[in-house]
């Protein structure tokens, strides 16, 4: 999984119907400092995330398990959100 | 036939292959999150760096279900897959992708 900023929401009309109902955010990857890190992204969201918000989220055919057994066509899901982290050197 | 190109994202490799095998990692801290999907509940969050053979540090930080009791600043052993990590956390179907599987005590490299 990844820490990432929610910077934005994704509206679409035709699309896949097992998409429907699904809630898509573009995130902005952070490395542990809290910094931007690598490309932006869109993830489907499975906890109730908003604009804003700090999450985590899981790469991979695993971002769809929160939907089962719909079968969610999709790479990357949010599954937490973040209250706050701490990092030791 | 699988390929490479059907394994979840990992990390990119230095010649953008993937990597999803077993991987050294030093944790470099903790995350809390209240809202979270189910199959986190009793979970705790580390952030880990893949680190080399020598321990410098290797592509991007991520976060890994802990299953063995690991602590910030121990190198640990981690998988960076799907399958193999939802079993370390005890649920099947649980959407992770990496989890800590080992504490390492020792990397013993000869040549």
């Amino acid at each position: 999984m990844q820490i990432a900023r929610v910077i934005g929401d994704v509206v679409t009309t035709m699309k896949d119907e097992n998409l429907s109902g699904i809630k898509l955010l573009v995130l902005q990857p952070l490395d542990p400092d809290g910094n931007a890190s690598g490309r932006t992204l869109v993830a489907v969201d499975a906890v109730g995330a908003g604009v804003g918000e700090t999450v985590f989220f899981v790469r991979g055919k695993e971002a769809s398990f929160p939907f089962h057994p719909t079968e969610v066509p999709t790479d990357a899901g949010i599954v937490g959100i973040v209250d706050h982290w701490h990092v030791e050197r | 036939m699988a390929g490479p190109q059907d394994r979840p994202a990992g990390l990119k490799t230095e010649d953008g292959g993937l990597e999803t095998e077993l991987q050294l990692a030093r944790v470099v801290g903790t995350v809390v999150a209240t809202q979270k999907h189910e199959a986190f509940r009793g979970a705790k969050l580390l952030l880990v760096q893949p680190v080399g053979l020598d321990d410098t540090p290797r592509g991007t930080a991520l976060l890994a279900v802990d299953s063995v009791g690991a602590g910030v600043h121990e190198k640990v052993l981690i998988v960076m897959e799907g399958r193999a990590a939802g079993e370390a956390l005890g649920r099947k179907g649980a959407p992770v992708d990496a989890a800590i599987v080992g504490i390492v005590d020792s990397v013993d490299v000869q040549e």
